[in-house]
């Protein structure tokens, strides 16, 4: 039991190597926000309903307040401290800053991962795609419209190049 | 639409954009306070009763936590909002479930839950009050002879005359329930006391300067200096709540001499914070043979639940938006609010005026049911024109755009023929029933009557040594985006670039009292008074230098030369606008010195089989004054909007033995990308000549109209005329069962 708590976990986040020591079932959400210092990461119910605190895991949206870290042991997490380069934000959150599409800020971090899962997988521009992708994240400032708009838009600028 | 200035009427980068999309921006859970403790609340699992006692678990390790009782309070043991009849802890009558009885602080943020389990409390329980009609019997008496909180009045012309003569007169009574908030980031608070005594909080709140003001009386003789920390959402959920929560953190940490966060998690803040106020709305009406408005007689109840906290002004804006936007020559509208067994409910977004709007426009729907009358010609018949007269005497001078939003929304959403077409639709066989329903609004924006003349709210500009010009101001961000809108109402009366133009936080060490951020009062009332100081301080500026500089190297050099000469800082205080007379006694005049108007049209399907109702298209016309920001005003109406849908259609707040019972997000279903429709947005800028660059408020005016349109859409779907909200699928299959046996 001693040996099983103190087994390092592994795993690689927002592209460094990262190694977690402690309870094997901690909150996924609770290591990246107190371990790791990385707050960018929220919670809203703590039971996977508003997707608040959403991150990449491989690749594809997990909401981390139902993930024990052990099940992390090995594999790929980014949270929305990844998607910036320096002082340049990414596509997706251009177009969220010109759509005006964050407004208290709370749930933007969970969508814009939900979403760049979409941008990246090469998700279409249809808004009801849009819709239906995102469906899993909560919020209830903007009434949905400039987030869905903020998407398509990014969808159709990466066409275009 | 007015021409874009330097910053007004531009769609700027908000100015908080760049740290919430990076996720940077610190909410209150994500400030760091070393040695800090977990603080939570025991509270009460009955409705109304005594505590009899109240124990600690002797088994339980209670060496590293902090226990605080009623007795730990040094002043008063209250939440001063209105009234102070609500305790900081409950000291012996328990009046609602989840009521706070004692605080628990803990090192450790899991160990903490478990410690308030180990706090065992026994009552002596009593048959509680559970609705408004048990509060109006008396069952028991909860507040003064009556359990009524507040009441009022409004009478004009001969409402009992007008009723002899009229050609129809149609009843009807509409409900609503409870609505949950539902902000994504729970209510939450930190706190600490400072060498010298001084206790400090940071928060997630809207109103810095309520908090202090019900701090001063729980800690008399202390200096409070309260913060907001980036909120993340409040929709009024967290205008007096937050004081609560401040003085428990406060509590705690003056018992503890440790820093104390207290953050709510998703059930403990549904069920034991404030709601939407749930009403009940009389209509009896009279008509003239063609539909035209001979008399109102409105009788509206208001369930405040336990404490009276902000209900006399909420059902005043209640009270005063009842007719909607209509000119009736006989009117007498009867409120009031009453005490059950219930958490206080409290303000949002709309506050009280949803819920009599509702109730007005649903019965446009009965009246024409019963006169055959056409809904939309009876409105184009009785709403207001610039010279109407309301209800309170108020006489309409400017910017009255009800027609226009009206017939704009009608255009816009081909509202007669896509009626005529869904009515041929309905009578042939198919999966869904299909209906659009039209509903027509307004709202005054800012405090009700006297109001902004008692908050005397105040607000300034500083010109800073490195060249930039501060914003001060109490205002609070919480996702409006008010942030921004100061700071380019600021920049264009100076003729600067937004970039030189910052927005202090809001800090009660730093900032005047601008009052709450609440009412749609930020852009058009501190919005104004901003625009007056930064006048003052251009003038200044300009008599000393002659002209006024628009580089951050101008006005660094301008500060030099002023510094010597006096203060940097031009504050100015709310002036009332001379025309705006309200007579508080009688109830009479000008409540509001301007409204807001909107249409909205909501279209959409009825499952025949399971009666799920399923959003195709929504539209809204609406009057702004001016847009300040264009992108941000549709932030507000397409979020409005949206919210409003949830009320109408699925947000069920189940209470049992006064206690909310679906408090999750599981089961209290608020309206998802899926579940929203695509909503096309008209903005109508008909400016307001007190407004800075003629804006009007509009947080809340969206909220009006939505859930009065889905009852009249459902309407046409299936002949059922649903006044009592959410129109939920079971009310739909009852309806129609009911009519299938009656026939």
């Amino acid at each position: 039991m001693k040996r099983e708590a103190s087994r390092a976990i592994s795993f690689v986040v927002n592209g460094a190597e990262r190694t977690y020591k402690g309870p094997a079932f901690k909150r996924l959400i609770d290591v990246l926000r107190e371990d790791f210092g990385l707050t960018g990461t929220k919670e809203g119910c703590g039971e996977g309903e508003c997707g608040a605190c959403t991150v990449l895991l491989d690749g594809k949206p997990a909401a981390s307040c139902l993930v024990p870290v052990s099940q992390v042991h090995g594999r790929k997490v980014e949270t929305v401290e990844s998607l910036a380069r320096g002082e340049s934000l990414n596509p997706l959150q251009r177009s969220f800053l010109e759509e005006a599409a964050a407004q208290c800020g709370i749930c933007t971090p969970g969508i814009l991962l939900t979403a760049w899962s979409w941008v990246k997988a090469g998700g279409s521009a249809d808004p009801e795609a849009v819709r239906k992708h995102l469906s899993g994240n909560l919020c209830r400032c903007t009434g949905y419209q400039s987030i869905v708009d903020a998407v398509v838009k990014t969808v159709k600028k990466r066409r275009a190049a | 639409m007015p021409k874009p200035g330097i910053a007004v009427g531009r769609s700027v980068p908000r100015v908080d954009a760049d740290a919430k999309l990076r996720g940077v921006a610190k909410y209150i859970d994500d400030l760091r306070l070393p040695g800090c403790l977990y603080g939570v609340t025991v509270r009460s699992t009955i409705a109304f009763g005594t505590i009899r006692k109240v124990e600690l678990d002797p088994c339980w390790p209670w060496k590293d936590a902090v226990v605080a009782g009623p007795k730990d309070i040094p002043g008063e043991n209250c939440v001063a909002v209105i009234e102070a009849d609500q305790p900081l802890l409950a000291p012996g009558r328990v009046m609602h479930p989840m009521e706070p009885l004692l605080l628990v602080a803990h090192p450790d943020r899991n160990r903490v839950w478990e410690s308030s389990k180990h706090v065992q409390v026994s009552y002596d329980e009593r048959d509680p009050v559970l609705t408004v009609s048990e509060s109006l019997a008396r069952k028991q008496l909860l507040r003064g002879t009556d359990n009524v909180f507040k009441q009022y009045l409004i009478e004009k012309g001969d409402v009992a005359t007008a009723f002899a003569g009229a050609a129809h007169i149609v009843e009807g009574e509409y409900r609503t329930p409870h609505q949950e908030h539902a902000y994504i980031e729970p209510n939450g608070m930190a706190a600490w006391v400072e060498a010298d005594g001084a206790i400090v909080v940071v928060g997630s709140m809207q109103c810095p300067y309520y908090v202090q003001k019900a701090l001063k009386r729980i800690f008399p003789g202390r200096d409070i200096r309260v913060i907001q920390a980036v909120t993340g959402g409040a929709f009024g959920g967290k205008e007096d709540y937050p004081s609560m929560l401040a003085g428990h953190a406060a509590l705690l940490a003056l018992k503890s001499r440790k820093p104390v966060k207290m953050l709510y998690d998703r059930s403990e803040d549904m069920a034991s914070t404030t709601k939407r106020h749930p009403s009940v709305v009389r209509h009896r009406t009279a008509l003239s043979k063609e539909g035209r408005l001979l008399a109102q007689d409105i009788d509206v109840v208001f369930d405040g639940g336990a404490y009276l906290t902000l209900s006399p002004v909420v059902l005043s804006r209640g009270t005063l938006h009842a007719t909607g936007p209509y000119e009736c020559p006989n009117v007498r509208v009867r409120s009031r609010a009453v005490a059950t067994n219930s958490p206080p409910n409290g303000a949002f977004r709309g506050f009280g005026a949803p819920q009599t709007l509702f109730a007005a426009e649903a019965h446009w729907e009965k009246i024409a049911a019963e006169t055959g009358l056409d809904p939309l010609k009876l409105r184009r018949l009785n709403l207001v024109r610039e010279g109407s007269v309301l209800a309170t005497g108020q006489v309409l001078k400017e910017s009255v755009s009800a027609a226009q939003a009206l017939e704009r929304v009608v255009a816009r959403s081909s509202y007669e023929k896509t009626r005529r077409t869904h009515a041929v639709c309905n009578r042939k066989p198919g999966k869904v029933w299909k209906g659009i329903g039209l509903a027509l609004v307004h709202h005054g924006p800012g405090f009700t009557g006297s109001g902004e003349v008692m908050l005397a709210s105040r607000a300034a500009v500083a010109l800073e040594r490195d060249g930039r010009i501060a914003v001060l101001s109490a205002t609070t961000e919480m996702g409006q985006g008010e942030a921004t809108v100061l700071a380019q109402i600021t920049a264009e009366t100076l003729g600067l670039d937004l970039s030189l133009v910052r927005v202090e936080t809001p800090d009660t060490a730093k900032v005047p009292n601008s009052g709450p951020t609440v009412a749609s009062r930020t852009t058009m009332i501190i919005g104004g008074i901003l625009m007056k100081a930064a006048l003052k301080l251009k003038e200044r500026v300009v008599q000393e230098l002659g002209s006024f500089p628009t580089t951050t190297k101008g006005l660094k050099e301008a500060g030099r030369k002023l510094a010597s000469k006096g203060p940097l800082t031009f504050e100015e205080e709310y002036r009332k606008p001379p025309e705006v007379v309200w007579d508080e006694a009688a109830y009479k005049g000008d409540a509001y010195g301007v409204y807001g108007y909107e249409a909205v049209t909501v279209d959409l399907s009825v499952d025949r089989t399971t009666y799920e109702v399923k959003l195709r298209a929504v539209h809204t016309s609406t009057d702004v004054g001016r847009a300040i920001h264009p992108e941000l005003v549709r932030g507000q109406i397409a979020g409005g909007t949206v919210q409003a849908l949830g009320w109408a259609l699925t947000e069920n707040a189940v209470f049992q033995r006064g206690r909310m019972s679906n408090s999750q997000f599981t089961n209290y279903v608020i309206p998802t990308f899926s579940d929203a429709p695509p909503i096309d947005l008209d903005i109508i800028e008909n400016p307001y000549s007190r407004g800075p660059y003629g804006a009007k408020g509009i947080g809340e005016l969206p909220h009006n109209a939505p859930a009065p349109a889905v009852v009249a859409a459902v309407r046409q779907a299936t002949g059922l005329l649903i006044g009592d909200l959410p129109v939920l699928p079971e009310k739909i299959c009852h309806g129609l069962l009911a009519r299938r046996k009656a026939s």
